[in-house]
């Protein structure tokens, strides 16, 4: 998030696209919640009547992957009426001009059409958005799992930089993470591309810097590693052979559930570190039984790029040992000879080479509470907006993109869109939740959301038992009958084993920028079982 | 919505001059300044209420006894919040409240953490001299695993009813009948799941005395019997501060401080309840490698050095690409920045990723 949590209620209007804030960042959702009570405008852009909705002046039911269409027809609204802040898109952008002249012939009788939301409130919610004096986009998964994630993010910054809505109180580009520490691992160089603190790998004496502080002989490529799901692709081709996953379940979480399970079988060696024997552990050559996060200490950076402290709070069972122990010990079997045996001296280690966390040291997060990075030394008090005063590349860049259909479209045999999420009882792969008494007698099963009229036109009731069925596989789940779904669009959460929405979605179709397959837009088909 | 910065007021309290901020409550200037007042229906994650009638203060030139929790400071104020007048009304009140409240609490999971029973203490009541009519309850029909209801314990408070709309937006229960019925409940008096309950347990979590409380720790420990370690909630990315309480090594139940961290003392139902996967049986406790097909345990040494050697030998075999690591978005930093460095110096390769994309 450009801006924290805290600061949305300070915002006089705010778009929510693709996010089911209440479901997903349930806390956040009671900031939006309490701000919709003082009097915030909160705008929904969602294929779902969502529950925030409720709470919502506008709900924009936008047809699923158009999201371009309905950013480049609101930046043409705020270019036509004379809507943009001169003074910001002079002294902070660049490629303004190319911009406006692509959005100038954007059609919006066309984008109302693709979209499915109407001229008159495209019109509205843009110039709501550009004309407040703070206003905040706050957006999820709805935006970015898809093939053109990237169009998606920066067509949608476009309105922000257009109207100089980002860089002070109330306003920003909020994206929201969906688990504990998505952030940091992205900030600590678990990624193909980066190393820790966003270091470019293609950068070669980046590379010998650290090569050198990590007083490592080995030679680093400087090129991009695969990602995710390139590393899977490249296992079923068999050329990747080895494979190591720290806390993951991707036979669950990741698209096409069949290909995945035949790439990791595929594999020479496959070492699976968890804390229970999932889907995924159950395929591995060698198993690492691990600590969860009550059992152990360790800083986690939030959505709002803020480090907090974790605390120890039982211990480990039978032999379980911290993932930082576990990893150390791999470490020092291949002969690293790594010395650090606590959280706090790595803290060390890892200030030192990540600029945004230069500051931030486990006394200061004692005595302090959370620091939001940019902390770059001891003295900084962390920066809980940014962009207040510049962009990190200077000037900051609108993106040209032109709305482009999913690759894979229904057709007479795959009629339905299967939109997948969760829900607020369980999550991510359900490891945790369905096994927490309580939460997972509350949906205790899979099932799939269906709209009233397909139900009807199905002759299906609510529980009824279906089968959804996808190019690539199928499954069975029980029926809920949501009148909040549109015709032709269904709604899975991927969390449940017993129906995984993921045997259904596919990993073919990539963004060429994020690697992000997508999982928003499947074409399926529902069959009553009989 | 946009706010100015606030004006600063000058009061006494009890003889003391303080500063405070206009629009600041009488109640909240004397909680920064640890002056004590009883409260039972005031929350500060809530708007002021003035039900429960405990926090009354003297303020010179205003008649009666105003509450505390809604009465705004102004510049001059000459606030009293203890007097042998206030005192006496305040033990009324509890005397009041306690004739119509089922003093379970030799079984109660309150006791220990109960507003009313801290209050009675502190005035030394042993039992209400008031006897007549008293509630005449309705259990809530609930079949839920997480929360209970017990109205014979409530005090009308609203707390739970506020808190549902206030913050939660939910509504999911009101007050419903009147007189000695009055109870706060679902619409139809459905269950709380029909109802549209989100188990987030905020209810429980504002409930002063044992009217609502936790299934999973009922009997589990008594509040005292408890240490408590605050930490991060392991789920969703925005951090919330969750107090964990921990009985005999087990974790029995979970708070969230109030005014603490950027949950503020609000939590999810995940946040709250998901926490016994932790001691589930099925929780991995030793290290497995697959011998003729089937995983069997063996040392942490042994383990270790199948992984070590394998992952070397196919690093010199087909070269460092060959091999990749997905690390965790369940993981701390400090165990991702180690992951990606033992890919990157012990391989030599940038295959690492992580489901930030998924």
């Amino acid at each position: 998030m450009t801006n924290s949590v805290a600061d949305l209620g300070q915002a006089d209007v705010i778009l929510v696209i693709g996010s089911n804030t209440t479901e997903a960042h349930p806390i956040v959702g009671i900031e939006l919640k309490r701000a919709a009570l003082r009097g915030t405008r909160i705008v929904v852009v969602d294929p779902r009547r969502i529950k925030l909705v409720d709470h919502a002046k506008d709900w924009l039911r936008i047809q699923p992957g158009t999201n371009v269409a309905l950013f480049n027809a609101m930046a043409r609204v705020i270019v036509e009426e004379g809507l943009i802040d001169e003074a910001f898109v002079s002294e902070r952008t660049e490629g303004f001009e190319a911009l406006r002249d692509h959005v100038l012939r954007v059609d919006l009788d066309e984008a109302a059409r693709i979209t499915g939301i109407p001229v008159v409130k495209i019109r509205e919610v843009a110039r709501a958005y550009a004309s407040a004096e703070r206003a905040s986009i706050v957006y999820c998964m709805g935006v970015t799992q898809f093939a053109t994630g990237t169009a998606q993010v920066r067509t949608l910054a476009n309105l922000a930089m257009l109207t100089g809505q980002i860089g002070r109180p109330g306003t920003g580009v909020n994206p929201l993470r969906g688990q504990s520490n998505v952030q940091g691992a992205c900030d600590l160089g678990c990624l193909p591309d980066c190393l820790p603190g966003y270091q470019s790998v293609s950068d070669r004496d980046t590379l010998d810097r650290f090569c050198d502080f990590w007083g490592s002989e080995r030679e680093l490529p400087a090129e991009a590693g695969l990602t995710l799901v390139e590393m899977i692709h490249a296992a079923a081709r068999g050329e990747l052979k080895a494979l190591y996953v720290m806390g993951e379940n991707p036979v669950l979480s990741d698209p096409d559930q069949a290909h995945v399970i035949e790439a990791l079988e595929n594999l020479d060696f496959f070492v699976v570190q968890d804390i229970f024997l999932t889907e995924t552990a159950k395929l591995a050559d060698v198993v690492l039984p691990a600590a969860t996060f009550l059992e152990k200490d360790g800083t986690y950076t939030s959505t709002d790029r803020r480090v907090q402290l974790g605390r120890k709070v039982v211990d480990a069972p039978g032999e379980a040992k911290t993932d930082l122990e576990i990893v150390t010990l791999v470490a020092n079997a291949m002969g690293l000879g790594w010395d650090e045996d606590s959280p706090r001296d790595v803290m060390v280690e890892m200030g030192a080479v990540t600029p945004q966390y230069g500051g931030i040291t486990y006394s200061r997060l004692e005595a302090e509470g959370g620091l939001q990075w940019p902390c770059p030394d001891a003295s900084h008090p962390g920066t809980p907006i940014l962009h207040v005063d510049g962009f990190p590349r200077g000037r900051a860049a609108f993106a040209v993109a032109d709305h482009t259909p999913p690759a894979e479209l229904p057709d007479v045999e795959f009629p339905m869109v299967l939109l997948t999420g969760r829900h607020l009882w369980n999550f991510h792969t359900n490891t945790m939740t369905g096994r927490s008494v309580g939460l997972a007698e509350l949906n205790a099963a899979g099932y799939v959301e269906i709209s009233p009229k397909d139900a009807e036109s199905l002759c299906l009731c609510e529980g009824d038992r279906v089968e959804v069925a996808s190019r690539r596989g199928a499954c069975v789940a029980n029926v809920r009958i949501t009148p909040g779904l549109e015709p032709g669009v269904v709604f899975m959460p991927f969390h449940f084993a017993d129906a995984p929405a993921n045997r259904l979605t596919s990993g073919a179709a990539l963004d060429p920028d994020s690697k992000m397959p997508g999982l928003k837009t499947t074409p399926v088909r529902i069959s009553r079982i009989v | 919505m946009t706010q100015a910065p606030a004006q600063i007021i000058t009061l006494t309290i009890d003889g003391l001059p303080l500063e405070a901020r206009a629009g600041q409550t009488v109640l909240e200037v004397c909680r920064e300044n640890g002056i004590q007042i009883p409260t039972l229906c005031h929350d500060p994650r809530l708007e002021p209420y003035g039900a429960c009638r405990l926090c009354i203060v003297q303020i010179e030139g205003v008649r009666g006894f105003p509450t505390s929790c809604t009465t705004r400071v102004a510049e001059g104020m000459s606030v009293t919040t203890n007097s042998p007048e206030i005192a006496d009304l305040r033990r009324s009140i509890v005397e009041l409240l306690l004739s119509d409240h089922e003093l379970r609490c030799l079984s109660c999971d309150s006791a220990g953490a109960c507003a009313l029973q801290d209050i009675a203490y502190e005035f030394g009541i042993e039992e209400s001299p008031y006897t007549g009519e008293r509630h005449r309850v309705r259990e809530g029909q609930d079949d839920n695993d997480l929360i209970e209801r017990d109205y014979s314990k409530c005090i009308l408070c609203g707390r739970c009813v506020r808190i549902c709309h206030e913050v939660q937006g939910c509504d999911v229960v009101g007050y419903t009948d009147r007189g000695f019925e009055a109870i706060p409940n679902t619409p139809y008096a459905l269950s709380l799941e029909a109802a549209g309950c989100e188990f987030c347990g905020q209810c429980v979590s504002t409930c002063p005395v044992g009217a609502l409380t936790d299934k999973p720790s009922r009997y589990q420990g008594r509040v005292w019997e408890t240490t408590r370690v605050e930490s991060i909630c392991g789920y969703c990315g925005v951090g919330c501060t969750v107090e964990y309480h921990v009985k005999d090594g087990r974790i029995i139940s979970t708070g969230a401080p109030i005014g603490r961290g950027v949950n503020g003392g609000n939590l999810c139902a995940k946040g709250r309840y998901g926490w016994s996967f932790t001691h589930s049986p099925d929780r991995l406790t030793a290290p497995l490698v697959r011998r003729d097909g089937k995983l069997v345990e063996v040392t942490w040494d042994e383990a270790v050095r199948v992984v070590a050697d394998n992952l070397a030998r196919i690093r010199d075999e087909h070269g460092p690409g060959a091999v990749g690591g997905l690390a965790s978005a369940k993981c701390t930093n400090e165990e991702n920045y180690l992951f990606q460095k033992l890919l990157r110096t012990a391989i030599g390769t940038h295959n690492i990723d992580h489901c930030a994309r998924l």
